[in-house]
C-alpha cells in the first residue's frame, strides 16, 4: 500500500503520481482534451417501503444516525462548508467515531477552514486517513509536513461534482448541516439561527451518497420550505441545539477594503474592464469575496449607474454590496453559489431575482455547459503567478498549503479572467519564474493586474489592441517580474522534499500537479 | 560587554519592518540570528547583508538577532546601521546604492495639491506611497515619530530617500524643530531631498538657520540641486509673521498652514466649517501670494469622510489655496479632483481660450466672445484653468484640434 505510484509527467510538464490511495488517476492532457465516455456513477437503489410512511425520520442523535448508517472503518464521510469558520457539525462527527473506535475514515468536504483543526488530531491517531478538500491552516500544515496517512486531494467546487459523478469518489456517508429541515429531511439555508443562504455544495453528496444524514437545530413541521435538499434523498434528520455560529457563518472578507493599495487593484481593474469594452449594458460578471474584489463590484456600480447600464446576472458569492446593487436595478439577477453575509441571505430568502445555484448548473465538468463560461469578466485572487500566467491558489512560496481550490478552476472558463494582486506581499514578490504549485494554467489567464502595472496575456491580442492608448500602466509580465526583483531581490527556491503530500486536480478529474513535502 | 540595543519594531501588525536586537561583546565573533517570516525565500540573503554591514563597521564581537517581518533590503540595512551606531558611533555611513530613477530635481511652482505625510519610522507606509501618485510624499521625522525612535528614523528616511523608488513624487521630509532639525539635515540633504519641511515657523530666523546648515552641506557634498522650503505655521505668532516667514529666504516656495496646533493656540476647536481659522488661512494665502509663493492648507483628518474632504477641499480652493496636506492615500484622488477645475469651469475656460488664440491668429489687441470683451486677467485665469484641466488628465493636450469655435 503507497499512498501513490507510478509518476508520469503531465501535458504541463509537472510530475505527477497516476496511483493515487490505490486508485488510478490520468494526468493532466490539456484543456478540455480528457472526454471519458460511457455512463456516470449511479447512487444505490431505495425502496421507499424501508422508510416511515409517516416521513418522520428524526433519530435522538447524531451518534445514533451514524451507527444506523452503518459507519465503520475505512468510509468515506461527506460535510459541506456552507457555515464556513462557524461550522458545529464535521468535528462532533469524526468526535463519535473517535469514540467508537472507527479508523481510517476519509474526510471529504467541500471545504475546511480554521474551526476545524482539532481534527489534526484524529489524523494523527488514525480515525482519518486523509482529506480530500481544500486543507487550510494547521491542517494544511499537517499535510504538507507528510504527517497525513494517505495523499490529499484538492479539486475544485466543480471536480469535486465530477468526482462523484465519475464515481471516482463514493461518498459512504454525507452529513448536511443544514439551518431548517423537517423531520422527512427537506431542508434549506435561508430560514433559522444559522441560516447561510443555500446549501448547494451538500446537492451531489445528497444525491449521490450511500446514506444522507440531515443536521438541524431548526425542525419545522413537514413541508420545509423552499426545500432545496429534497427529503426523497434522506435517510435520518438529526435535531441538535446548535449547528453553527452564526457571526462566524456569515463574516470573514465580507467589507471592502481599506487598504489603499487594493483600492487601487479594484479601481484599475473597473477601468480596464471600461476601457476594454468588457462592461456594457446586460454584461456579467462574478467577483470573489476579498476586499479587493468586492471594492471592483463598488466600482462596476459606479460606471453601470453613470452611463444608466444594468448588468444582466452577477455570479455570486453574494453579499450586501452585490445585493445593493441588485435592489438597485444595476443588475437583474444574483445567480448565487454561496452567501457571505446577512444581507445576501436576506435577499436570497426575499428576492425572487436572487437564485441559489450550486456546482453542477455553475461548474461541474460532466454538465452539458455550465454557467461559468458564460460570464463575461471573473475577478479572483492568486498567491503566485508566474511568467507564462500560470496561477497558484493552494500553496504559498514556501509550499506550505494554505487555501482550497474552491471555485477557482471553474471560474478560469469566464471570457475574461482577471487577477488583480500584489506584485509583492512584505517581501514575496507575487509574480515569479515558476509557480511552486499549478492550480491554472496560463492559457486560461488574460491580465494580471498589480500596483505597479498591467500584464495582458500575450495571446489576447484583442485587449492588447483595446488597451493600446490607454493611460493605465500596461507592462509586459516580465518588466512586471523584474520589478517585484528590483526591489524583493531574487528569492530563493523554496526547499521541497521529493515526497508528494496531496495533488491538485483539474477540473476534468486529471491531475495537474503535486504538491511536495515541505521540509521544516 | 555593552548594553543591549534594539530597533525597528516587531509584533502581530507590523509588517515591512524588523526588530533588532544588538550587543557588543568581548569576544566570540560575530552572532548573527535571524528569525524571518520571508526565511525560505531570503535568509541567505539576510545572513549576507547582515555579515556586511558589521564588517563594514569593523564589528568583531557582538550579537545581532534580527527578527523580521518582510523587511525590505534597504530597511533591514536602516535597522541594523541604526543599531551598530547606537553602540559604537561610527564615523561612516552605510548608504544603499542611490536608485536612478530618484535622481530627479522639482521646480519652484511645480504642482502641490496633495502632499502625503508618511511616519517617519515606518517603512510599511512608505513602500507603495509613490503608487498613488500624491504630488509629494513627506517622510515625517518630527510628531510622527516617538521621542525614543527619532534617531533610528533617521537611518529610515535617508535609506529611503536612496532605494526607495518615488515614482516622479516630489520629495519632502518634515525635520524636527530646533537643533534636532538642523542634525537631521545631515541624514537628508546629500541624498537628493526635493524640499524640507519645517513646523511651527513664527519668524525668518528659523529659516535663516536650516538655510545655513543646507548651504553647508551642499557645499561639503558638492550638491547643485535645489532644496526648496515650506514653512509651516501653526501659530498666532506665526500667522502674524506668515508674510516675513514667506519672503525670509529665495528657497522658500510654498507656506503651510497646520490647524491642529494653530486652533489649540487661539484656546479654541477645530470645526469642519472653519470659521475659527478663516483669518488664519486667510494670511497664509495672502502672504504667499504677496510674496509670489504657494498657499497650502492643512490637512483634513477624518480618512473615512469623503464627502467632508470634498467640501473641505471646495473651501479650500476657493480661499486661494493651491493645495493641501493629505495623511491617507485615499484622500489623494479626491483632493486633486476638487482642486482640478470642474467640468463647467472648464468649458468656460475652453471658449475664452480659443477666443484668445482666435485674436492672435487674426493679430487683434482684443479678445472679444461675441459681443462681449473679455479683460486680460479673465484670458490668464482662463489660460491656468486650462493649463491645469490639461495637467490633472481632464482634458486632452491637443483639446483645440477638435474644439469647435463658438
Amino acid at each position: 500500500m503507497s499512498k501513490y505510484d507510478k509518476l508520469v509527467t503531465n501535458a504541463a510538464g509537472r510530475v505527477v503520481p497516476t496511483i493515487i490511495n490505490n486508485q488510478s488517476a490520468l494526468p493532466y492532457m490539456g484543456i478540455g482534451k480528457y472526454r471519458p465516455t460511457g455512463r456516470k456513477a449511479a447512487p444505490l437503489i431505495a425502496s421507499s417501503a424501508d422508510y416511515p410512511a409517516d416521513g418522520n425520520k428524526v433519530v435522538a442523535s447524531l451518534r445514533e444516525a451514524l451507527i444506523k448508517c452503518g459507519l465503520k472503518n475505512g468510509m468515506t464521510v461527506s460535510t459541506h462548508h456552507h457555515f464556513r469558520n462557524g461550522d458545529l457539525v464535521a468535528n462532533q462527527i469524526f468526535d463519535v467515531a473517535h469514540e467508537m473506535g472507527i479508523k481510517d475514515l476519509m474526510w471529504f468536504p467541500s471545504a475546511s477552514f480554521p474551526c476545524h483543526e482539532p481534527l489534526t488530531k484524529y489524523l494523527e491517531d488514525g480515525t482519518i486517513d486523509h482529506i480530500e478538500g481544500s486543507m487550510n491552516g494547521a491542517l494544511g500544515r499537517f499535510a504538507s509536513l507528510g504527517k497525513m496517512k494517505g495523499l490529499g486531494v484538492l479539486r475544485s467546487h466543480g471536480g469535486r461534482y465530477q468526482s462523484v459523478q465519475d464515481g471516482e469518489v463514493h461518498i459512504d456517508i454525507a452529513v448536511i448541516a443544514a439551518p431548517t429541515a423537517d423531520p422527512f429531511g427537506n431542508a434549506n439555508g435561508v430560514n433559522g439561527p444559522a441560516a447561510c443562504g443555500l446549501l448547494g455544495f451538500a446537492l451531489a453528496d445528497s444525491q449521490y451518497a450511500d446514506k444522507v444524514i440531515v443536521v438541524t437545530d431548526n425542525l419545522v413541521p413537514f413541508p420545509c420550505i423552499p426545500w432545496q435538499i429534497h427529503g426523497n434523498y434522506v435517510d435520518c434528520v438529526v435535531v441538535m441545539d446548535k449547528i453553527g455560529i452564526p457571526e462566524k457563518i456569515v463574516s470573514g472578507t465580507t467589507e471592502i477594503t481599506k487598504s489603499p493599495d487594493r483600492l487601487l487593484l479594484a479601481e484599475w481593474t473597473a477601468q480596464f474592464c471600461d476601457e476594454a469594452g468588457i462592461i456594457r449594458d446586460g454584461f456579467s460578471f462574478q467577483a470573489g469575496a476579498g476586499g479587493t474584489a468586492l471594492s471592483i463590484g463598488i466600482y462596476f456600480s459606479e460606471i453601470l449607474r453613470e452611463r444608466g447600464w444594468k448588468a444582466r446576472f452577477a455570479r455570486g458569492g453574494s453579499n450586501k454590496y452585490l445585493v445593493q446593487m441588485l435592489e438597485e436595478g444595476l443588475t437583474d439577477y444574483i445567480l448565487d453559489g454561496q452567501t457571505f453575509d446577512l444581507a445576501g441571505v436576506r435577499s436570497m430568502r426575499e428576492n425572487p431575482r436572487h437564485v441559489n445555484t450550486s456546482p453542477f448548473t455553475s461548474y461541474n465538468y460532466h454538465g452539458k455547459g455550465n454557467f461559468a463560461s458564460m460570464v463575461d469578466v471573473v475577478i479572483l485572487g492568486a498567491t503566485e503567478v508566474d511568467v507564462n500566467f500560470n496561477a497558484n491558489v493552494v500553496t504559498h512560496s514556501d509550499g506550505y498549503l494554505l487555501h482550497g481550490i474552491g471555485g477557482w478552476q471553474n471560474c478560469l472558463f469566464s471570457k475574461c479572467t482577471i487577477l488583480p494582486v500584489p506584485l509583492f506581499r512584505d517581501r514575496m514578490p507575487v509574480i515569479l519564474d515558476e509557480v511552486t504549485t499549478l492550480c491554472g494554467p496560463g492559457e486560461l489567464i488574460d491580465v494580471i493586474v498589480t500596483e505597479r502595472g498591467i500584464a495582458i496575456n500575450p495571446a489576447r491580442i484583442d485587449l492588447i489592441d483595446k488597451m493600446k492608448h490607454s493611460r493605465l500602466p500596461v507592462k509586459t509580465i516580465q518588466q512586471l517580474k523584474m520589478e517585484a526583483e528590483k526591489i524583493c531581490g531574487k528569492p530563493d527556491k523554496p526547499k521541497l522534499g521529493d515526497e508528494i503530500v496531496a495533488v491538485v486536480k483539474w477540473v476534468d478529474g486529471t491531475i495537474i500537479d503535486s504538491v511536495r513535502r515541505v521540509i521544516s | 560587554m555593552g548594553e543591549i540595543i534594539t530597533v525597528g519594531n516587531k509584533g502581530k501588525n507590523i509588517r515591512s519592518d524588523c526588530f533588532v536586537t544588538f550587543e557588543l561583546k568581548d569576544k566570540g565573533g560575530p552572532d548573527i540570528r535571524l528569525e524571518s517570516k520571508v526565511a525560505v525565500m531570503y535568509g541567505n540573503a539576510i545572513m549576507a547583508q547582515a555579515k556586511e554591514l558589521m564588517e563594514f563597521f569593523g564589528i568583531q564581537d557582538a550579537s545581532l538577532k534580527i527578527e523580521d517581518s518582510g523587511a525590505l533590503p534597504w530597511v533591514l540595512s536602516a535597522r541594523i546601521e541604526a543599531a551598530i551606531s547606537k553602540a559604537v558611533s561610527p564615523d561612516k555611513e552605510f548608504n544603499p546604492v542611490m536608485l536612478k530613477e530618484n535622481e530627479y530635481t522639482t521646480f519652484k511652482d511645480r504642482n502641490r495639491f496633495s502632499r502625503l505625510y508618511l511616519p517617519g519610522n515606518t517603512p510599511g507606509l512608505m513602500i507603495n506611497a509613490g503608487i498613488h501618485k500624491p504630488d509629494g510624499i513627506i517622510l515625517d521625522l518630527e510628531d510622527a515619530v516617538a521621542p525614543d525612535k527619532k534617531d533610528e528614523a533617521r537611518f529610515l528616511v535617508r535609506n529611503a530617500l536612496r532605494a526607495l523608488d518615488f515614482y516622479g513624487s516630489e520629495r519632502m521630509v518634515r525635520i524636527n524643530q530646533g537643533d534636532r532639525g538642523i542634525k537631521d539635515l545631515d541624514y537628508l540633504i546629500p541624498h537628493n531631498v526635493n524640499l524640507i519641511l519645517l513646523s511651527k515657523c513664527e519668524k525668518p530666523e528659523q529659516i535663516h538657520d536650516v538655510n545655513q546648515r543646507i548651504g553647508q552641506l551642499k557645499k561639503k557634498y558638492k550638491i547643485h540641486n535645489p532644496v526648496w522650503l515650506m514653512p509651516i505655521i501653526e501659530s498666532a505668532l506665526g500667522v502674524i509673521n506668515a508674510y516675513a516667514v514667506a519672503t525670509a529666504a529665495e528657497n522658500v516656495v510654498a507656506i503651510a498652514i497646520g490647524l491642529e496646533d494653530y486652533t489649540a493656540d487661539l484656546g479654541t476647536k477645530r470645526t469642519t466649517e472653519g470659521t475659527e481659522s478663516f483669518f488664519a488661512r486667510s494670511m497664509v494665502v495672502n502672504a504667499a501670494r504677496a510674496a509670489g509663493i504657494q498657499p497650502i492648507d492643512s490637512v483634513f483628518s477624518d480618512v473615512a469622510d469623503s464627502e467632508g474632504l470634498k467640501q473641505t477641499v471646495l473651501r479650500s480652493r476657493a480661499l486661494g489655496f493651491d493645495g493641501m496636506g493629505c495623511i491617507h492615500p485615499r484622500q489623494i484622488r479626491i483632493i486633486h479632483e476638487n482642486f482640478a477645475p470642474s467640468a463647467e469651469e472648464t468649458e468656460k475656460a475652453k471658449k475664452i481660450v480659443s477666443a484668445y488664440h482666435a485674436a492672435l491668429e487674426q493679430g487683434l489687441g482684443v479678445v472679444s466672445l461675441g459681443t462681449k470683451m473679455i479683460d486680460p486677467p479673465v484670458v490668464k485665469r482662463a489660460l491656468n484653468t486650462i493649463n491645469l484641466a490639461v495637467k490633472m488628465g481632464k482634458l486632452s493636450e491637443n483639446w483645440r484640434e477638435t474644439y469647435e469655435q463658438v
